[in-house]
């Protein structure tokens, strides 16, 4: 029965066939799953009816299958991977609506089917019984997730490589049209990937240096090629946007061109505010202060840093100072510890007791300076210290 | 008598423990003598650690300051390698404070004994502590554990010899 229906099929129908079809059983193979069926279901090949009659479609995992619902041994389906993209097409007048299924073309080793050739690269399935919208949300699911990919079913089923084969073997305008269309999803895919998870994007901005550091590192190979100028150029770009240049510092030592020109420039730069503010500022107001000045090619923290580590060797009147703490700070050469202390316990003892907050006020310093001078004090055993609910209090010390 | 509280005892840092090594010595000398004199004048031979934070002594209401009980201990134990303190207990929940050494209240007892002129006699550690005769000297009231103790280093020196009586023990010097 089921081979005199073959027969004929392939007798009356040898032009317009749907050759990416196959027989098969009917029978879900291991590591495949039922997602969905839905019956009252004709198969189209291309814009022609296909000269089978209604029969049921099965999504599965894997594949998809139609059935005949008058004659169950009657049995095709087709591989989900053979499939590149689908759509609606929405119900007219007297017309079902229908999902339109754009295919591979049939690769050599394929199995028998019911059509050997067909003059269209898709299929329709029209849902006379309605259930399409059920149906197109399912196979959306399947074509996403392509779990087909995770659990191979032990039946040799031709795989479509991806849209590269694809590509190779399209012609005219519906190979342009399915080169287009691929492209677009790439793109589309690239970017929720990137936007979807900011963790991907930070990848991708490692990508981005070990990219400018390979760059980096090929010019220095390439020494003689290009011009000392655009060397030079491309490292200060590199150094602006904070990522360290090994090439740079090897070449000319610590210290380097770069930074002793930054040092000096801070000299100059920092001399009135620092005036301003009792002859000490925290490093991080320094770097505030410096970059919203520069407007553009604004400095690393890195790069301060290292241009401060230097002034002292530059003779430049500013000096960089670590605390007990780990509080970096800026104070002018002239500025004298003792006599900051001497100042702090004369405050106190004014007051009677301060604290870091009022000690802050009083100066115009900022909280965190004014504490590391009251700490400083505190050490010098010229201060001690009241900590209740209350809060941390500073008092001369009368020990 | 009132007790009279030193300068430090109004002065709020006095009661938080310093970072500075220097100024916590004197901080901590000053707290011990505090102690020590406070018992002596409520002769009090025993503490309570819980009990103490609560006194007077470590809580200074009208400043509204109070030691903590980490900084307590640390007193305590500035206190006990001077000697002037033992813990009862491993817990260290109860301690005897010794704000005279048992040295020198044998020292004491020795003095009011030559004193009037009984050397060679014998007396009851009742007599001695709870003694009529006894009433205005400081030892009186001395509490049972610490007035053995100083009789024990009177006996050490060999100014006095530790007699079990019948109902309970005595001393005679020499």
């Amino acid at each position: 029965m089921v081979v005199c229906e073959k027969n004929v099929l392939l007798l009356l129908f040898a032009k317009r066939k749907m050759d990416r079809f196959m027989w098969t059983n009917g029978l879900l193979e291991m590591n495949e799953t039922l997602v969905i069926q839905q019956r009252g279901v004709r198969l189209y090949d291309g814009e022609d009816k296909a000269k089978l009659d209604v029969g049921g479609v099965v999504l599965s995992t894997h594949r998809l299958l139609w059935r005949d619902q008058k004659n169950h041994e009657c049995c095709i389906c087709i591989p989900l991977s053979q499939v590149i993209f689908f759509e609606e097409q929405a119900a007219g007048i007297g017309k079902s609506a229908k999902i339109v299924i754009h295919l591979h073309p049939a690769p050599e080793n394929k199995e028998p089917g019911p059509y050997q050739h067909s003059k269209y690269s898709y299929i329709k399935l029209s849902f006379k019984e309605h259930g399409q919208i059920e149906f197109y949300r399912r196979l959306t699911e399947e074509m996403t997730q392509k779990r087909w990919e995770n659990t191979p079913v032990s039946q040799p089923i031709p795989t479509g490589t991806g849209p590269k084969a694809g590509r190779t073997r399209a012609v005219g305008i519906v190979g342009i049209e399915r080169k287009l269309e691929e492209k677009r999803k790439e793109t589309d895919k690239n970017i929720s990937e990137a936007f979807e998870d900011l963790s991907k994007l930070m990848e991708k901005a490692k990508e981005m240096v070990e990219l400018s550091r390979s760059i980096a590192n090929k010019i220095k190979d390439k020494q003689g090629d290009i011009t000392e100028d655009e060397t030079i150029r491309f490292k200060s770009y590199l150094l602006s946007m904070g990522i360290a240049n090994p090439v740079t510092r090897e070449t000319h030592g610590s210290g380097t061109q770069y930074h002793i020109q930054l040092a000096k420039q801070l000299g100059d730069m920092l001399q009135a505010p620092l005036e301003e503010r009792g002859g000490m500022m925290a490093l991080t107001e320094v770097y505030c202060l410096v970059n919203r000045a520069r407007g553009m090619e604004l400095l690393s923290p890195e790069d301060l840093v290292n241009a401060c580590k230097i002034f002292e060797s530059l003779k430049l009147p500013l000096r960089l100072r670590v605390f007990d703490s780990g509080v970096m700070v800026v104070q002018l050469q002239s500025h004298s510890e003792e006599e900051m202390i001497a100042s702090a316990l004369d405050n106190v003892s004014d007051k009677g007791s301060l604290t870091a907050e009022e000690f802050a006020k009083l100066l115009g310093l900022s909280v965190l300076l004014a504490k590391e001078r009251l700490l400083l004090a505190e050490k010098m055993g010229h201060l001690c210290r009241d900590d209740s609910v209350e809060g941390l209090r500073f008092y001369p010390n009368l020990f | 008598m009132s007790f009279e509280w030193p300068w430090q005892y109004n002065f709020p840092p006095f009661f938080t423990l310093q970072p500075n090594v220097d100024t916590r010595q004197k901080q901590l000398a000053a707290w011990c003598s505090l102690v020590l004199s406070y018992c002596r004048h409520r002769k009090l031979y025993t503490l309570d650690v819980l009990e103490a934070q609560e006194s007077p002594v470590f809580n200074n209401k009208k400043i509204e300051r109070k030691l903590s009980v980490e900084a307590i201990q640390v007193v305590f134990e500035e206190l006990r390698k001077k000697g002037n303190l033992e813990w009862l207990d491993k817990n260290k929940s109860r301690c005897l404070i010794m704000w005279r050494r048992p040295e020198e209240w044998g020292k004491l007892i020795y003095q009011w004994v030559s004193k009037n002129g009984m050397v060679n006699s014998v007396f009851t550690l009742y007599e001695l502590a709870n003694g009529d005769d006894t009433e205005k000297e400081e030892f009186h009231g001395l509490e049972d554990w610490m007035l053995l103790r100083s009789l024990q280093a009177l006996q050490t020196d060999g100014k006095a010899e530790i007699i079990t009586m019948d109902d309970g023990k005595g001393v005679k010097f020499f």
